[in-house]
């Protein structure tokens, strides 16, 4: 008799560990030919809130890490990704994507992360300045992490939008709580098993996966979300914008669609900006 | 023993409190004021289509100094009609030759500064010395910075080309009337947009009185449209389709209300909202100074100042020394005619606002909080309000929540920097902060983890043109000053 093989129990990454979703709620998903692949966690606001306290408390602590320590951590999650990017490529294809593409999203994905890390010591020099004002006082305006960021991933490209929309968000020092894809969920799966070991800190990145309907709305109004990342159609922005109305959130929309996230103009400084807060100090210049 | 413990405090209180009173010093430059303000639509003073004005008072003494056209709706379209057709020359226009034009509006402005301070003052009730050496000449700094990059586009953001959006839609306070103007107006217009804007309702006449430089400075007619009004012509300003962009300052209240009204479009939006700035004064800082920089931090512009440094935090080591100072101080500050050249604090802006911060005044009374008013004689007529201290505040008490935009400060006391930063980051906005300190590192640490978008570390309420002025949190988003505030009136291509 043939080996029956050992499949695997999806768990979302919370808080740097593995969990099923606080409400003990799944979703079947099948694969691309219809088959059974596994039951999902369908995580509902409750693992939002326990995630969003995880990615609150490792805030501080993500932020206060040297630029240069952050860019050695994105750069090792690419290194993590490169060695597992067969297992990546293949649970793309499974759930459907053509190999041609599974695999130039992974390629670009891993170009992606190394590009935000070189950024990670940079965009401060670039997005801050000294300011020449008419008084004396030195004056001078830095980025800053806003702290807590919602990300939407798209469904297509599932794990390249995903990662996409994280790495510019971290590169400054936020912390992540994204929902991946609802149709194909389970490379964020891996990617939390690669996260896992990464050396990003615990908490950083929040992965969930579930229901767009049921979440959407949960991302859109917790207080302590402080910006929303977010690929959606236009009820959805509709309702992303209505929530955080309430508490003054930040939203960005994504803006490539289908292959368009293959391209560079996916990527770059103007994201990182929309994720940081500018703030500026003054001091009198004295004896 | 009762009568020398009262000689040794009144020892220690600056002698010149009440020995002497001044002669009135009033400014007596003319305001040339009009009788009758009409709206500024396609470089031309036009009558509302509903023929209706409403008066605007001087709130120093609630006699009336003009009436001011009330647009509607229709109005509304007529002005995002002629900006939207003079944003074909003007967003196309050589960036050397807009920027001739913002120049030019500085210069004019600068040329009748005095006429333009007498008239904000008569309009807003703030002390002529603010009017005359802040509010004008940094709304004539603001246009000359703004005028130098309209030619330098291409430096505003790395590797990429911005060009304009199109036409602004830009609402602003009453506390700045001029000052708001000039930060809306100038970098939108630097980076080649057309603006319709509507000045508050109780301070539109500086606003239209720039209207008259504008037509002297030959900008081009649409440009610039300005109309009048209250709430409902700002919401009317906000939601109108012809705006590819909205920028609004005023209370947060206000701000979630446009956010939820603009939900459903893609308009890039900027808010500066409201603040409840924490002022921290640490116990090696120097206390004379600190004591000068709270009170400017809070009576500045009668604490009509949304970055107004309202919450007091004193290191209670010092708490006792730093509030018998403070109310030594407050004791000789000038209540009274806005127009007299030795008036700290004017008038309160209108019936309504000091309405709101008697409401809020009284719920700290009623909340167990102490008060501390100034001894001194408010003008009959007219909106006025006692220099105020709230001692044995806590942080559940609504006046250290609650944004009172009034000369009250609220104080707190903490043992740690921990416990300040602590304290100070318990708000939901976060648009400024204030620490007093001689240690150098203190002050670099509590300006990383201040939430806020300035932090004034041994000084209090510095502005500049090209320093970033902007909010965390429910303080807004997006930034005003500097090559950072440019990017917010700009497209990416």
């Amino acid at each position: 008799m043939s080996r029956i093989p050992v499949t695997k129990t999806p768990k979302v990454y919370i808080a740097g560990a593995f969990v099923r979703s606080e409400s003990a709620r799944t979703f079947k998903v099948s694969d691309a030919s219809g088959a059974f692949f596994a039951n999902m966690p369908q995580c509902t606001r409750k693992d939002l809130r326990n995630a969003v306290e995880a990615a609150a408390k490792a805030g501080p602590g993500w932020a206060r890490r040297t630029p240069y320590n952050r860019a050695q951590i994105l750069y090792r999650l690419a290194e993590m990704l490169e060695a597992r990017s067969g297992e990546l490529v293949e649970s793309l294809v499974r759930f459907g994507a053509r190999r041609a593409d599974a695999e130039k999203g992974m390629t670009v994905g891993v170009d992606r992360l190394i590009h935000y890390a070189g950024w990670s010591d940079k965009y401060a020099q670039l997005l801050g300045s000294v300011n020449p004002v008419a008084s004396p006082h030195f004056n001078f305006t830095v980025p800053e992490p806003m702290g807590v960021v919602g990300v939407i991933a798209p469904d297509s490209p599932p794990l390249l939008g995903l990662l996409s929309m994280i790495a510019p968000v971290i590169a400054s020092g936020n912390t992540v709580v994204a929902l991946a894809s609802e149709k194909v969920p389970y490379p964020a799966i891996l990617l939390g098993e690669m996260l896992a070991t990464s050396d990003l800190p615990g908490g950083v990145v929040n992965l969930l996966t579930g229901f767009r309907k049921e979440m959407v709305p949960t991302f859109a109004t917790h207080a302590h979300i402080r910006a929303i990342f977010a690929a959606a159609d236009a009820d959805e922005r509709k309702a992303l914008r209505l929530g955080a109305a309430a508490s003054v959130k930040r939203v960005r929309f994504a803006e490539p669609v289908g292959k368009a996230w293959f391209s560079d103009s996916a990527q770059g400084l103007d994201l990182i900006r929309d994720f940081v807060e500018l703030k500026t100090t003054w001091h009198p210049i004295g004896s | 023993m009762a009568t020398q413990r009262k000689t040794n405090e009144a020892r220690s209180r600056l002698i010149f409190g009440d020995l002497w009173e001044y002669d009135p010093a009033p400014e007596t430059a003319d305001p040339k004021l009009k009788e009758r303000y009409d709206l500024f639509i396609g470089g031309k003073f036009t009558r509302p289509r509903s023929g209706k004005y409403f008066a605007s008072i001087n709130p120093a003494n609630e006699r009336k100094l003009a009436d001011i056209a009330l647009a509607g709706a229709a109005d509304v379209d007529l002005a995002y009609a002629a900006a939207s057709r003079a944003f074909v020359r003007w967003g196309s226009m050589p960036g050397r030759e807009r920027g001739k034009y913002l120049f030019r509006i500085a210069r004019l402005l600068q040329d009748r500064a005095r006429e333009f301070a007498v008239a904000e003052t008569l309009d807003g009730g703030k002390p002529i010395k603010e009017s005359r050496d802040f509010d004008v000449p940094m709304a004539a700094a603001h246009f000359f910075y703004h005028a130098g990059w309209a030619d330098k586009l291409e430096y505003v953001a790395p590797g990429r080309r911005v060009v304009p959006l199109g036409v602004v839609g830009q609402v602003i306070p009453w506390n700045f009337p001029l000052l708001m103007l000039a930060w809306k107006l100038a970098p939108a217009l630097a980076m080649g947009n057309c603006v319709v804007l509507k000045p508050a309702e109780t301070t539109s006449i500086t606003a239209l009185k720039l209207a008259e430089i504008l037509q002297d400075a030959e900008l081009p007619a649409g440009v610039v449209n300005f109309v009048t009004g209250a709430g409902e012509i700002g919401a009317a300003v906000m939601g109108h389709p012809g705006a590819a962009k909205v920028a609004f300052t005023g209370s947060t209240e206000v701000g979630k209300a446009i956010m939820r009204q603009l939900a459903g479009t893609n308009r890039k939006m900027t808010m500066e909202l409201g603040g409840k700035a924490a002022n921290i004064v640490f116990d090696d800082a120097p206390i004379d100074q600190a004591v000068e920089g709270i009170v400017n931090g809070i009576f500045f512009n009668q604490g009509h100042v949304c970055c107004a440094g309202s919450r007091l935090l004193v290191q209670e080591s010092v708490a006792d020394q730093v509030i018998s100072k403070l109310k030594n101080r407050i004791r000789v500050l000038r209540v009274g005619d806005p127009l007299d050249k030795n008036t700290d604090l004017g008038a309160i802006n209108s019936r309504e606002q000091l309405s709101t911060i008697r409401r809020l005044v009284a719920s700290g009374v009623r909340e167990g909080a102490v008060m501390y008013q100034a001894p001194c004689e408010l003008p009959e007529r007219g909106f006025y309000f006692p220099p105020t201290l709230f001692t044995r505040v806590t942080q559940s008490h609504r006046i250290a929540r609650e944004e009172i935009f009034g000369p009250v400060l609220s104080i707190l006391t903490f043992r740690t920097v921990d416990e300040a930063i602590e304290k100070a980051n318990n708000t939901a906005f976060g648009l400024s902060a204030g620490v007093w300190t001689d240690k150098g590192s203190r002050i670099l640490r509590m300006s990383t983890e201040l939430k806020a978008g300035v932090v004034w570390a041994n000084t209090f309420n510095r502005f500049d043109p090209s320093s970033p002025f902007g909010g965390y949190k429910e303080s807004g988003f997006g930034r005003e000053g500097g090559r950072q505030g440019l990017l917010d009136y700009v497209g990416l291509t």
